[in-house]
């Protein structure tokens, strides 16, 4: 039986690492003890010595080759009277592919590296695909492509646990595409398994807190948001004095329910989602959403409010925002935001929309890049209101200005046309009257 | 005495001592706490001298019937209770011996006694406080004795007793549970079994086959109740013909002890009340997880339904500590203790594991003629909402069962129309439980329709009526 020589872990973390050299050429006879090969990783160098005595038979990663996934097979040695040409021809079907895959799960990924490259690479030249029976005809079924999924299963196998996750998370590559316009996300690579993790830290000196429902929705929508979708972003600086101004008249006149309180308290908030809405309808190209064969181009304005809540946050939606008047939008949004924290929002209530506002402006925030929350095509990131140096004419002032930023998916809304959703957005909120018509 | 371990296992049943050698095979330090005897209620009271008892059941059987085979036996075929009971107990002994044995080969160490978590991390083995069954084998040499003892994880695994129900409650003199059924003092002419489940059809064949009558109780409608109806239906048919009594939709509701025997009213579903009196009464209503004297609630670990809560890699909700096999949980069999246990201690090491898909775990019940089945009945993958393929092959057309004569059986397999995926196979009949295998192996490596049509069965075997059944499924069946 030939002896698998496999690729070492230096340490329990190590998942990948670079065969530095050979010191051993195919056909040399092994003794135990003997040095065969140099290992390294950005940290260390290792040496890797033989166990068992024979003939090194094959070499099966080069030497000078980066990011060799821990346990991959490397080298066969044939042992005493076992025929060293058969062990090397036999040695040649155990792809990399398999092994690499282990480490990338599809859908769950912090960024691409390059263990994507060395799952697909290899692949890609033809070497054979392990996969169940079941996975082979559910991928089959539903178009998509087995080389672009991680495999999960026994030595790499993709089994059908792994076709569903690729089918769920829309990460795997649909094979032979109907059209060229057909965007395919490549597999994501996986971080590091929990265990992995955990590791890293003394045990016991962490509490482990399980995920509920909501936070596993929020890190499976913002990965996905973020992976699929190209962010593209533009900031200005808002004047707010001519807004403040109209804020507190409004407010100071407001009429008196039965209670003795005023009806509405407008905040700045709310003249941010009317000027959003009414921006959209000026610039109607921007009031979008993104599918894979149209654009959803929008009749009204519906924004997302992200609120924040123990635990997370919910974006629930402020409908044809540009048609309710400023009261009303504010009165709607205390609704909503009261129920979302009591977590009693509907589905209806908080899904769908074109577009959404997250404002920080509360915490002091100067400026941020908020994530795009499918199906919207737009986000705009709120700063806080604050008295700033201008310069007007040349002379220096003092004006209440607040920094905003659009993230766009640059699919659906590019870069000059977020700058004119942007621009339309700044003269309505530096002129405020321009909402009420 | 103190002493620090890695991985401590409360419990020596099958998942407990598998668990353990597994255990010390990744380099753990491992001890495992057994307060009665090693291999637990499945090597001691359970799954094995039930299957001594049914070998002598079944050769007696054969013996009686050997005129069908051209065969005869000079005088009068005859058994005595005790001997057949002295083999189930030697065979019992036999393995006790040697899970000691391979603890001991491993290095595990054995505490004697009884465990009781007194905090996360530590366990306090005492005198045991429930009686232990007799008779016992003896307590293997070498074992630590009570005292404080520390380990980084523990894992419970004190498996389940059998349930009582109300009223009913088991005196091991005239209402029996598996304990007393199995090393019974003489042998009765005529018996209860209330249940259906594989504890009690198992014994209720036994005692007919040695030709006592039986009368088996069941609740349900239909016998066997967690298999698949078509199987359960031909089961039913050839119980009877070989002479069981079968009530179902009926219930046992009240018991009255007579001197030498017991009275039991029996209402059946449309409320008519009969009384039938017979030597002795079997409860077989299925078991309880054993959660009780471990310190678990002060510990506030979560149970349910008296099993205790685990996330499929034996995690509790208290970090260090684990339980697996029947007290986490159905299906409560040895194979799946052994297999959560394994996956458990793989996980505690940080090996990369899933945790198990019980529609992957076969379940064999060893009744004259056995059932075996895995994965989902066809009500089941119905009421799952698959769109179903369903073979099915009887005995009567396979030449090996004609040969050895057994032409009584049924070979089911159910498949997602959608996609070829094995969802279920089910079979009763000729040493079924030994064929099984051949399905949970391909159900493991997810194999549809078209692979299990383009594999080789050996001819002339059981086994066809597999390959038969799956092309039964696709309408391509050849014997039928």
């Amino acid at each position: 039986m030939a002896v698998e020589i496999l690729m070492p872990a230096l340490s329990p973390t190590m998942e990948k690492g670079n065969l530095a050299k050979w010191l051993k050429k195919e056909g040399d006879r092994i003794k135990s003890g003997d040095i065969l090969a140099e290992i390294e990783t950005d940290k260390a160098t290792m040496e890797v010595e033989a166990v068992d005595e024979g003939i090194l038979a094959k070499i099966l990663v080069a030497g000078g080759t980066q990011d060799v996934p821990v346990n991959q097979v490397i080298a066969l040695i044939a042992s005493d009277g076992e025929d060293v040409s058969k062990v090397a021809s036999g040695g040649a079907s155990p792809a990399p592919a398999p092994k690499a895959a282990v480490a990338a799960a599809p859908s769950a990924a912090a960024a691409p590296t390059p263990t994507v490259s060395v799952a697909t690479a290899p692949l890609a030249s033809g070497a054979k695909i392990f996969a169940s029976p079941l996975a082979k005809r559910m991928a089959k079924e539903a178009g998509l492509d087995l080389s672009s999924i991680a495999g999960s299963g026994p030595h790499g196998r993709i089994v059908e646990r792994d076709v569903k996750a690729a089918l769920a998370g829309g990460t795997a590559k649909r094979s032979a595409p109907a059209t060229s316009s057909t965007s395919a996300a490549p597999a994501m690579a996986s971080g590091m398994s929990d265990e992995t993790v955990k590791k890293l830290f003394e045990p016991g000196s962490f509490e482990e807190l399980p995920h509920d429902s909501m936070r596993k929705t929020i890190a499976r929508r913002l990965l996905e948001a973020k992976q699929t979708i190209p962010h593209f972003y533009v900031s200005a600086d808002c004047e707010l004095d001519a807004l403040m101004a109209a804020r507190e008249a409004i407010n100071a006149s407001a009429p008196k329910g039965a209670d003795g309180k005023p009806l509405y308290k407008l905040s700045v908030n709310d003249f941010v989602i009317k000027a959003l809405a009414v921006a959209l309808m000026r610039v109607p190209d921007a009031n979008v959403t993104w599918t894979e064969n149209a654009m959803l181009k929008h009749k009204h304005a519906d924004v997302g409010v992200a609120v924040s809540i123990p635990g997370g946050l919910i974006t629930p939606i402020v409908r044809k925002a540009e048609l309710k008047s400023l009261s009303a939008i504010s009165n709607e949004m205390k609704d909503l935001a009261s129920r979302a924290r009591n977590r009693k929002l509907k589905p209806d209530e908080y899904q769908g929309g074109s577009t959404a506002v997250s404002n920080l402006g509360m915490f002091g925030v100067k400026n941020f890049q908020a994530i795009v929350n499918p199906p919207h095509a737009t986000i705009l990131a709120v700063g806080a209101g604050e008295q700033r140096a201008v310069v007007k004419n040349g002379q220096l002032s003092v004006a209440t200005v607040m920094t905003v930023t659009f993230s766009t998916d640059h699919r659906a809304v590019d870069g000059a046309l977020g700058a004119e959703l942007l621009q339309a957005f700044k003269s309505l909120i530096e002129n405020p009257v321009g909402m009420l018509v | 005495m103190s002493q620090a371990y890695d991985i401590l296992i409360i419990g020596g049943g099958p998942g407990g001592y598998v668990t353990a050698i597994r255990a010390a095979q990744l380099g753990f330090k491992t001890a495992v706490v057994e307060r009665e005897h090693l291999g637990g209620i499945c090597l001691n009271w359970g799954c094995i001298p039930t299957k001594a008892l049914l070998r002598s059941a079944e050769i007696f059987h054969q013996a009686t019937h050997a005129k069908d085979y051209g065969l005869s036996l000079e005088g009068k075929m005859g058994f005595d209770i005790a001997d057949i009971v002295k083999r189930s107990r030697g065979v019992s002994g036999q393995l006790n011996g040697g899970v000691g044995f391979l603890l001991k080969k491993n290095k595990v160490d054995v505490i004697w006694g009884e465990a009781k978590i007194t905090k996360p991390g530590e366990v306090v083995v005492g005198k045991a406080t429930k009686p232990a069954v007799q008779p016992q084998h003896p307590v293997p040499k070498g074992v630590l004795g009570e005292g404080t003892y520390t380990a980084k994880h523990i894992i419970v695994a004190t498996g389940a007793r059998p349930r009582a129900l109300p009223g009913i409650e088991p005196d091991k003199k005239l209402i029996w549970t598996y304990f007393e059924a199995m090393v019974p003092d003489f042998m009765p002419k005529s018996l209860i079994v209330m249940g259906s489940g594989a504890i009690g059809i198992e014994f209720a064949s036994f005692y007919r086959s040695l030709g006592a009558d039986v009368t088996v109780v069941e609740v349900m409608p239909q016998i066997l109740p967690v298999e698949d109806a078509d199987i359960a239906a031909v089961a039913r048919k050839r119980f009877e013909k070989l002479g069981m009594k079968i009530m179902s939709s009926a219930k046992v509701t009240a018991v009255k002890k007579n001197a030498n025997s017991v009275t039991a009213t029996i209402v059946d579903e449309k409320g008519t009340a009969q009384e039938i009196t017979a030597d002795r009464l079997i409860s077989a209503v299925g078991v309880i997880g054993n959660i009780e004297g471990l310190g678990l609630e002060a510990l506030g670990v979560k149970t349910d339904r008296g099993c205790i809560v685990t996330d499929g890699l034996g995690k509790t909700n208290v970090p260090g500590l684990y339980a697996i096999g029947d007290v986490a949980g159905p299906p409560m069999l040895a194979h799946k203790a052994e297999h959560e246990g394994v996956l458990t201690v793989e996980a505690i090491k940080g090996l990369h594991v899933h945790a198990m898909d019980k529609h992957k775990i076969p379940g064999c019940t060893y009744c004259h003629p056995q059932i075996a089945s895995v994965g989902l009945t066809e009500a089941k993958a119905k009421d799952a909402g698959y769109t179903l393929k369903v073979g099915r092959f009887p005995f009567m057309g396979n030449g090996k069962a004609i040969a050895l004569g057994e032409p009584d059986g049924l070979v089911k397999t159910i498949f997602d129309a959608k996609t070829g995926k094995l969802l279920g196979a089910h079979m009763v009949g000729a040493e079924v439980t030994e064929l099984i295998q051949g399905f949970v192996v391909a159900m493991g490596l997810e194999t549809t329709e078209e692979d299990l049509m383009h594999t080789v069965f050996p001819h002339p075997t059981l086994s066809e009526m597999m390959h038969e059944s799956v092309l039964d499924a696709y309408g391509r069946a050849i014997h039928i």
